[in-house]
């Protein structure tokens, strides 16, 4: 990433900020909230598109954006209520007055509505020190697609200037536990990676936990009680067929769960405790041939590939406490991944393989933390004192947890470099088990 | 402790308005929820006399006697543990003679966890927690075909809510007689 340094911006901000406190309008409600080290995001200013001709567009694309580059722990957007001007084409940008407000970066652009319910949305990214024009593109998309565009257009600004693929036009699943008068509701929901657009592939009124995504994204494999007990089912993500065509692999006595999809999309790796105890297993979803992994007394569980798919790690409490450990896929011998505090448990791993990231016991409670599998240095990147479930994003920048408090469950996401709540759309029940999709 | 004949009450009224609840999956589908009697320790007295008048037809007058060890369904564990308690060794035996003298009886033991811990860890827990208390049944007379263990983890608290006060109630294993 790149991160200049600039005295000026040290030295003018503040009495800028100071002016700009003065007009702003009483404090609203904060969806977002940024706690952690932020102090290396990058500033930049995402001015809102100006729309031309009279039909206002049904999604705020600038603001979708500002609230994707935000979350990411890597920008910090400036708030539209500071910008002292509204350029829309680079002609117009006064670059000396985006550097005093601190501003690194500009977006900007324009919004068209177009016969047929189409829009025009052009938009260009600016690098306010070098008066320089880094992208500049024009799309036309229905506007059901605006806000697909939006997470598009966050993906080609995080690269251009991080150097690194963004994770902003991706999806995710979790869990929604909710009530019902005195009954309780459950549902697996999919929704955008900024948690927008919710829709409900399974709704229960059994407990479903652990939706896994199959690398292709085009299946989820999920644990559900119907049945009387946690049996694993795979079901299409995207489908029109009615009743939808989801199928049951996993019910041998005992506990199935924890699924995760091989790299190669074909098995599924499984805890099963069909022996009496849970162990780890590899499932080959079409033939049904089962391979036991792990052979212990202890309990082994939540299984997740190595992105080689040559081995699998998984939380043991062989050694006393639940910790992480790496077995062969063709079993073997586990070797311990993790040797900090008395509880490691949910591992996850990034897609180079090189971090693991987890759920870590300390007196404060239950955090995410991420451990260097190369350097061994573990962070703790959470306050807890109740979260879970790490998944990472596909690009590996950013996790995204359960994390509870006071009883109720929701979900957030952490940057590698910083923090920051994710805004569900959710008006009720709790939200656990979450998935991020692969690219 | 009351709330433990509370939940004798409403096991049995479970019982009776039926173990079958199934479905409820899928296009919002508002089946009934297989619904353990877990308000039942936050309520008042008074269930006690609708328990009794429910029992008759299903398990005998024995599991039926509030007086009885037998009355009592419900064994709590400590954090992270799967070890049966001293105060609940007599209630299993009084269980596990039960079920020797009606091999007819089944029995399902459901294993429960409070909130902390990964939800897949918690899953396997209480299974540990539902087979220890089988164990016992099965030292005590009880036939291990009777019985049969299902856990539900962290999915089906008691009690809704965060603290130990909570927890507590909600690190169980629950006896739900079948018949």
């Amino acid at each position: 990433m790149m991160l200049k340094p600039n005295l000026f911006r040290l030295l003018v901000l503040p009495a800028v900020l100071a002016l700009a406190m003065i007009g702003r309008a009483p404090a609203q409600p904060i969806t977002i909230e940024i706690a952690g080290a932020t102090e290396a995001a990058i500033p930049i200013a995402v001015v809102p598109f100006h729309v031309l001709g009279n039909a206002a567009p049904p999604q705020d694309v600038a603001a979708i954006i500002a609230g994707n580059l935000q979350r990411s722990g890597m920008f910090e957007p400036l708030a539209s209520s500071d910008m002292l001007s509204r350029p829309a084409r680079m002609e117009d940008v006064q670059f000396a007055q985006w550097r005093a407000l601190g501003v690194d970066y500009l977006v900007i652009g324009s919004i068209q509505p177009h016969a047929g319910g189409s829009y025009q949305l052009r938009f260009e990214l600016l690098d306010v020190y070098k008066n320089s024009r880094l992208q500049a593109k024009a799309y036309r998309v229905p506007a059901t697609a605006l806000r697909d565009l939006a997470h598009n257009i966050s993906d080609l600004i995080y690269e251009a200037i991080t150097g690194d693929p963004g994770a902003f036009n991706t999806k995710i699943l979790y869990v929604t536990e909710s009530r019902d008068g005195d009954k309780r509701r459950y549902q697996l929901i999919h929704a955008d990676a900024d948690g927008e657009r919710p829709q409900a592939l399974l709704t229960s009124s059994h407990p479903i936990m652990s939706p896994a995504w199959s690398p292709d994204r085009q299946q989820v494999a999920y644990v559900s009680f119907e049945g009387g007990r946690a049996e694993v089912w795979v079901q299409p993500v995207y489908t029109n067929q009615r009743p939808v065509p989801r199928r049951k692999v996993a019910a041998f006595p005992g506990i199935n769960s924890s699924p995760a999809w091989a790299p190669d999309g074909r098995r599924l790796a499984l805890t099963l405790s069909r022996n009496g105890n849970a162990d780890i297993y590899v499932l080959d979803v079409d033939t049904g041939r089962l391979t036991q992994v792990t052979r212990h007394w202890a309990i082994d569980t939540s299984p997740v590939w190595a992105p080689d798919g040559r081995s699998i790690l998984f939380m043991s409490e062989r050694g006393g406490g639940a910790q992480i450990y790496r077995v062969p896929v063709t079993g073997g011998e586990p070797e311990r991944l993790t040797f900090t505090g008395r509880y490691n448990a949910d591992p996850a791993i990034s897609p180079d393989g090189k971090r693991l990231a987890m759920v870590h016991r300390t007196d404060g409670g239950d955090r995410i933390a991420v451990l260097d599998l190369e350097t061994g240095q573990l962070r703790v990147l959470t306050e807890g004192p109740l979260d879970e479930h790490p998944s990472f994003a596909p690009n590996g920048a950013m996790l995204l947890y359960a994390s509870s408090r006071g009883g109720a469950s929701r979900l957030a996401t952490v940057s590698l470099h910083g923090r920051a709540d994710l805004p569900l759309a959710l008006s009720h029940g709790n939200a656990r088990s979450p998935a991020w999709s692969p690219r | 402790m009351n709330a433990l004949r509370l939940f004798v009450a409403v096991g049995l009224f479970a019982l009776i308005t039926g173990c079958a609840t199934q479905g409820g999956v899928e296009s919002g589908a508002t089946a009934p929820v297989e619904e353990r009697p877990a308000a039942a320790g936050t309520q008042a007295e008074g269930a006690q006399a609708g328990g009794a008048a429910a029992a008759g037809s299903f398990a005998g007058e024995e599991l039926d006697d509030p007086a009885s060890p037998l009355s009592e369904r419900v064994v709590y564990f400590d954090f992270d543990s799967n070890v049966i308690r001293p105060e609940f060794t007599a209630m299993l035996e009084a269980h596990g003679k039960y079920l020797a003298a009606h091999p007819e009886v089944r029995l399902v033991v459901e294993g429960h966890t409070d909130e902390r811990g990964s939800q897949e860890y918690n899953l396997a827990l209480g299974e540990r927690r539902a087979e220890a208390v089988k164990r016992v049944l099965v030292l005590n007379g009880a036939a291990p075909g009777q019985i049969e263990n299902v856990s539900y983890g962290e999915e089906k608290p008691a009690m809704e809510g965060t603290g130990e006060a909570v927890w507590s109630q909600n690190r169980r294993a629950e006896l739900v007689y079948q018949r």
